[in-house]
């Protein structure tokens, strides 16, 4: 699906990726976890090349999305972000309505339009156990929504464009543990259909919803494995001390 | 930075080895009751018995409790549940050796066999067990665990031989029949011990190493296989 080889990154002179590589297997969901700093949201911007967007970045490697490097030059950007599409850390609906949020991505890929386009937005509605909630308010101010909910409807976003991949960012750092929970439940519900990968702070929430988990440090994956395993028996020390709390 | 989560561990820790220290004192009291045919103060057995008891039971609440409110990973969360389950051991540890005194005590009550070398035998290579099974524990020595296993065989070896010895001895002998049942019961006490002290070493085995070695010695086993 996605393959990072030997990926360096450097922002200016600062090198915060140094030769990673890891592959990100189908229909799963892969958690890079570490300490702040260590280049797990470099990481994952990779991915869509979100970093391109960042002034002085420089990046060498590859990343293979089906086969094909990401960063070759003639590579559709586009086809890219709406192929792996990103949530992040604090949800940022547009200013509009519920439906025109949904909706956007649809209408600018031209996908769909009229009654084609009304069940596009029902069905990502439904995929992130919105409709229920929102489907008589579709005309609401999406910024008048809790924070869970936009946080959801930012996922319905994504999944209105028919993505291959979800990136996630903390996507549940600014929510409380309600919101947390029901935000990792439609996780492990969407990987049935997308493939995930997610940034966090929260070790517990990575050997939660995970099924893989790569463990960062000053720009080096340490360990990836099957999350069971990192986090029962990790085979690097250094993975063991950051997840018994004994780093640092 | 020293966590106050190691201190809770050491504690969980130092009562697994108080009860260790109890369950081995309970083994001797009782092997010496057997081999020197003398009876222990009764009052200081059921003593131990019961601190070992409310030890287990304060290891388990704790080990409930850690889990639950620091959720551990990696070794951490294998010592912790194996703390528990070495608990278990020692306790059925303690209740063998309170089986082995009570029927000494019948034993007592007549004349003594023929001396029965695997007994004093099969009692000496327990007692060893248990102690090395603990050390392994303190030093997390799998090597030393390892050593363990492989005394299991010669435990088992005694018992045979005795059942087949008391066997041969009550069928020549219908007198004997009261004192060879309470010999083979507590051989079979015996092999009991050293099956929960080859338990702690395995448990020691997947503390350090993650490797289930149960069912199979020696055979590899990662999580998740």
């Amino acid at each position: 699906m996605l393959e990072a080889r030997n990926l360096k990154l450097w922002y200016g002179d600062f090198m915060a990726l140094n030769g990673v590589s890891m592959s990100i297997i189908p229909n799963a969901i892969t958690a890079i976890i570490g300490p702040s700093g260590c280049g797990k949201s470099t990481l994952l911007r990779c991915f869509n090349r979100m970093n391109d967007l960042v002034e002085g970045s420089r990046t060498e490697g590859e990343i293979l999305f089906e086969g094909k490097n990401i960063y070759e030059r003639r590579f559709d950007m586009t086809e890219l972000r709406k192929r792996v599409g990103m949530v992040f850390q604090r949800p940022n609906p547009f200013p509009l309505t519920v439906f025109d949020n949904v909706a956007y991505g649809p209408r600018i890929h031209g996908l769909a339009t009229g009654d084609a386009l009304r069940e596009t937005v029902k069905k990502a509605l439904q995929s992130t156990l919105l409709w229920d909630e929102l489907g008589d308010k579709l005309e609401a101010p999406a910024l008048s929504l809790s924070a869970e909910q936009q946080q959801r409807l930012c996922i319905s976003r994504l999944v209105a464009v028919e993505p291959d991949v979800l990136l996630m960012d903390e996507p549940c750092s600014a929510l409380d543990p309600m919101a947390t929970q029901n935000i990792e439940e439609l996780m492990l519900e969407l990987k049935k259909r997308f493939t995930i990968v997610i940034v966090t702070h929260n070790m517990q929430q990575a050997a939660r919803v995970s099924d893989f988990t790569g463990f960062m440090l000053l720009g080096d994956l340490v360990e990836f494995g099957e999350t069971q395993q990192v986090f029962t028996a990790p085979r690097q020390r250094k993975t063991e001390e950051y997840i018994t709390g004994r780093y640092g | 930075m020293k966590r106050h989560f190691d201190e809770e561990l050491a504690q969980v820790k130092e009562r697994l080895l108080r009860m260790g220290a109890n369950a081995e004192k309970m083994i001797h009291l009782s092997a010496k009751d057997l081999l020197a045919r003398t009876e222990s103060d009764r009052a200081e057995l059921e003593r131990l018995e019961k601190d070992v008891n409310s030890l287990e039971m304060e290891i388990d609440d704790r080990v409930v409790k850690l889990i639950a409110l620091r959720q551990p990973m990696a070794t951490d969360l294998r010592f912790l549940m194996m703390a528990s389950r070495i608990a278990g051991e020692l306790e059925r540890i303690a209740d063998q050796s309170i089986n082995i005194i009570e029927t000494t005590h019948w034993y007592l009550s007549g004349p003594p066999l023929k001396p029965i070398m695997d007994l004093p035998l099969m009692a000496e290579i327990v007692q060893e067990m248990l102690r090395d099974c603990l050390d392994a524990f303190v030093r997390q020595d799998v090597g030393a665990a390892k050593r363990v296993l492989e005394s299991d065989d010669k435990v088992d070896t005694c018992k045979k031989r005795i059942f087949d010895e008391m066997i041969a001895t009550m069928e020549g002998d219908p007198q004997t029949v009261r004192r060879g049942v309470c010999i083979v019961l507590i051989s079979r006490n015996l092999e009991r011990i050293g099956d929960h002290a080859t338990n702690i070493a395995e448990e020691v085995i997947y503390m350090v190493e993650a490797r289930d070695v149960r069912h199979h010695h020696g055979e590899e086993s990662k999580p998740g296989e």
